[in-house]
């Protein structure tokens, strides 16, 4: 047993000895560095360390959270105390336990460590992020590289409950990214973004990063306002990565226990169309949320959500699972955003069936319309309970099937249901997007949206 | 309990100042200590039922030492001194020039306190479930639509010290408590939301009094009234947007350009502007980080920067950008008190406090009768701005139709877009109804709470993206 599974056993122990009646303790401890380049020389460097648990604890089918940084014998115990208190403040529900993890073995899944990341020294990876910002200024039309980003980290996690889970994985994950400014003439200014991420830096292709940034700027360069009209529309794949993150999170069963859902009591019905399938996978070595198990110890596993337009299931974690009934498993969705606070029901990484065309031949088959390369505003302009959604966009103008005019300040409009069954084509290839979660997306033909403009 | 305070310093003067001069050893123009001990509460309501109750308390620090146009930092967790001495070797690592020497630390200086009455640490938690319960029944006694009601109530401390090799030796003690409501209400298939929230920088005594009842009742009229909507109307129109919370309006159009962080990168539309006029003589702004009990204040920000107001905009002309130490050295400035951080494992940034657009003479009535045709934004969901372009996009939560001068019908569904310079010099009345609200601002990753506030403010023309084509 390593030394934080050790320590997630005794804070188990601390809560459990401060009269819980269950308990659960996930330990986490990491290093990382993030390098900001500005103008060729770095502008911040950042080493961070940290190392804390968090505890459930029940009562009777009460539930209560509480975590810390001191992991001395008397933290743990606080940590435990505190925990307890706050598991006699909330009402019983006898859906409330930890996940049972019983029979499950957990795997360990090759591939979410790159051994290479130790190798890499502060210069290097200082190199890299300037090799990015370069790249992104080839292009004379750029003015400002606003900001430059490489940051990775190495994390260790741990997980021990009264129910028998135990475990512990380790990872790592890098990322970069570049926000370019280009400008034309005068006044005429706009911006863009380049990114990859990956579990070692030997993985990021740095002028590619670079490049994204630039080519995203110029792009938008005399960008216009559209006419306010309804029309085809694609979706690049950073876009469909926002927008179908949107609807994995519709999706969990806690939003549709408790009635928040525009697709709750629609299970085995067409919600899409048929050229839409989505899967929860939180096995694939590439996607950022991949672990042996999930934030209460279910063992993560792969989980069609929607096969060419169907729904087959919800996601679930333990409290969701047992609240369904019918024999519903947890799928091991119980998400973490550390040891901060306890976990709830969250996609893990979405990925989006490949179709058959590229980005171009969709916007070939789309003939006249418009094709969307960001949105801004998505949290504010999204009904997550009715789905109905208004939000920024910019992009290019779709003219005889080919890209043509840029334009922005606009707003694209719809609802959720009414988008999915207007999906008229996936395209390829499919690229690990950090919007909406995390999404390896494609880019998507949607048949009809409104467009709001002047 | 003590009062806020009057707790002894995070770190002692002599372990502090040792720990500032070994982050030196290997050169820099400036060195910092920054230390923290932060502690929170928070339990939730959602159908009828008391639950994710939560506390959690972290000490940590983080060191920095500026070089040049460099900044080094490392944080760690725990306040003992291997801790900072490892923070402050590892900062200090990856320079490699000779030692450089510190100013002597001031004795502490501790910020004014804002008054806090009760600290929400000594009030039971039975008691903050049980005000939860209220503002749930006041919710779903809104009316038999109200369908679910979902509510939260969170209180944090932050003792923060700050010591720096300029001398720079203060501590701020900031107490806030919060509670916001989300109600849905349902009739046949339309489903809409409401939202309220109410926050200060200040104690429990905030909620009592049936203040934080009163929230839920407001959402849920939000979403009761959202029920008889129409789509709302696309295209370029005036608008009328609403106050307090709609001030958010002016953070994200006007304030985040305002920071000198995205100013000095030549990433702000408003680089360049400064002593120009932006905005009509009626418009007058200021960033505020002493507004009492103002969900953005604080006795010093997360520099040692005393507190101050900052005046932004005076009669339409632009007279400031907001400052930290880093960017404000960088022109021969001093700080505007704008240096803050999320915590000690964040670097301080250039970011705004409470913003807000002073209040002007007209009713915010008469504003709305000067419009024929138009939309009123009474409250927004949120909003997102690029500096560097100026394009801005609001999400509306509560939207109504002007006609004839009048407010009509509520819409759903709307957006506001625009650009920043263009909408700010549009707008063409403020109205003496001034209110400051609490929002959450993120940015570099960083989340802080803002404040936000100004009376009913009307933009000329403005584009409105409704699902109405």
């Amino acid at each position: 047993m390593s030394g934080l599974e050790e320590l997630a056993a005794d804070a188990l122990g601390a809560a459990l000895e401060s009269g819980a009646s269950d308990a659960e303790a996930y330990a986490q401890e990491g290093e990382g560095i993030e390098v900001r380049v500005y103008e060729g020389e770095v502008e911040a460097l950042t080493e961070s360390a940290e190392r804390g648990v968090g505890v459930r604890a029940w009562i009777d089918g009460r539930a209560g959270y509480a975590f810390g940084t001191d992991l001395s014998t008397d933290g743990l115990r606080g940590i435990g105390a505190a925990a307890v208190e706050a598991a006699r403040v909330s009402d019983s529900d006898e859906f409330a336990g930890p996940a049972d993890p019983a029979g499950t073995e957990l795997e360990e899944i090759a591939g979410l460590s790159d051994s290479g990341l130790a190798e890499w020294g502060t210069e290097r990876k200082v190199d890299l992020a300037r090799e990015v910002e370069r790249a992104a200024r080839a292009d004379s039309r750029v003015v400002a590289i606003e900001d430059t980003i490489y940051a990775d980290a190495s994390q260790r996690v741990a997980i021990a409950s009264s129910s028998g889970a135990r475990g512990g994985y380790e990872s790592t994950s890098c990322y970069s990214y570049a926000r370019a400014i280009a400008a034309e003439g005068d006044g005429d200014r706009e911006s863009g973004l380049g990114f990859d991420l990956a579990r070692g830096p030997g993985s990021l292709d740095p002028g590619a990063i670079g490049g994204e940034a630039a080519d995203r700027a110029t792009s938008l360069l005399g960008a216009t306002k559209p006419e306010s009209r309804t029309c085809p529309i694609v979706l690049d794949e950073t876009v469909a990565a926002s927008f179908i993150g949107f609807i994995g999170g519709v999706l969990c069963a806690d939003a549709v226990q408790r009635g928040r859902s525009p697709f709750a009591d629609r299970l085995g019905d067409e919600i899409a169309s048929a050229a839409l399938t989505l899967a929860d996978d939180g096995l694939d070595p590439g996607g950022p949320a991949s672990a042996p198990f999930d934030g209460e110890g279910t063992p993560r596993r792969r989980t069609p959500l929607i096969d060419a337009g169907r729904l087959t299931t919800y996601l679930h974690d333990s409290y969701t699972a047992r609240r369904a009934g019918n024999g519903q498993a947890s799928t091991g969705n119980a998400a973490r955003s550390g040891y901060r606070s306890a976990p709830s029901v969250s996609t893990s990484n979405l990925v989006i069936a490949e179709g058959a065309k590229d980005a171009d031949e969709l916007i070939a088959e789309a003939g006249d319309g418009v094709y969307v390369t960001d949105v801004a505003g998505l949290h504010s302009g999204v009904n997550p309970v009715s789905g109905t959604f208004s939000v920024g966009a910019s992009g290019r103008r779709i003219d005889d099937g080919a890209l043509a005019a840029p334009l922005s300040e606009f707003t694209i409009a719809s609802d959720l249901a009414r988008m999915l069954t207007a999906v008229q084509a996936s395209g390829r290839p499919a690229r690990w997007v950090p919007f909406g979660g995390s999404v390896k997306a494609a880019p998507l033909l949607i048949a009809e949206m409104a467009i709001g403009g002047s | 309990m003590a009062k806020p305070g009057s707790d002894p310093p995070l770190v002692d003067t002599e372990l502090a100042g040792r720990v500032i001069a070994r982050a030196l050893d290997r050169g820099g123009d400036l060195a910092e200590l920054f230390c923290e001990a932060r502690s929170s509460f928070a339990v939730s309501i959602d159908e009828s039922r008391v639950e994710r109750a939560q506390g959690g308390s972290e000490r940590g620090a983080g060191v920095r030492v500026v070089s040049g146009e460099t900044t080094y930092f490392a944080h760690v967790d725990g306040l003992a001194e291997p801790d900072l001495l490892r923070a402050a070797d590892a900062a200090a690592a990856a320079l490699s020039g000779d030692r450089s020497e510190a100013q002597p630390l001031a004795a502490t200086e501790r910020a004014p306190s804002q008054e806090i009455e009760i600290a929400p640490e000594d009030v039971p938690a039975a008691r903050k479930a049980e005000i939860l319960r209220a503002l749930d029944e006041r919710a779903r006694a809104a009316g038999g639509e109200v369908a679910q009601v979902q509510a939260s109530y969170a209180e944090g401390r932050r003792r923060v010290m700050v010591a720096s090799s300029e001398g720079v030796n203060a501590s701020d003690d900031r107490t806030r408590v919060r509670v916001g409501a989300q109600v849905v209400a349902r009739r046949g298939d339309v489903v809409e939301t409401g939202f309220e929230t109410l926050g200060a920088h200040r104690g429990f005594e905030l909620l009592e009094g049936g203040a934080a009842e009163a929230i839920g009742g407001q959402a849920a009229e939000k979403a009761l009234t959202l029920l008889g909507a129409d789509p709302a109307p696309a295209g370029s129109m005036p608008v009328v947007v609403g106050k307090g919370f709609g001030g958010v309006l002016f953070h994200e159009m006007t304030g985040h350009g305002l920071e000198s962080d995205a100013v000095q990168k030549g990433a702000s539309v408003y680089a360049g502007k400064l002593g120009e006029r932006v905005a009509e003589p009626i418009v007058t702004a200021y960033d505020d980080g002493r507004l009492p009990g103002a969900w953005g204040t604080g006795g010093i920000d997360d520099e040692g920067t005393p507190s101050r107001k900052t005046l932004l905009i005076e009669d339409g002309k632009l007279t400031s950008y907001l400052y930290d130490v880093v960017r404000a050295r960088r022109e021969g400035a001093a700080s505007t008190s704008n240096g803050r951080r999320e915590s000690f494992r964040h670097l301080p940034i250039p970011r705004m406090t409470n913003t807000y657009i002073a209040p002007g003479d007209p009713e915010p009535e008469d504003l709305i009768a000067g419009v024929e045709s138009g939309f009123y934004a009474a409250s927004f969901g949120g909003g997102q701005v690029d500096p560097a372009t100026g394009d801005f996009v609001f999400g509306v939560s509560e939207g109504y139709l002007i006609e004839g001068g009048k407010v009509t019908k509520p819409c759903r569904g709307a957006t506001l877009i625009g650009n920043c310079l263009d909408a700010l010099g549009r707008i063409d009345g403020v109205a003496n109804d001034f209110e400051m609200k609490t929002g959450f601002c993120g940015k570099d990753g960083q989340r802080v709470p803002v404040g936000t506030g100004q009376g009913h403010v009307r933009i000329g023309e403005l584009t409105v993206g409704g699902t109405a084509v």
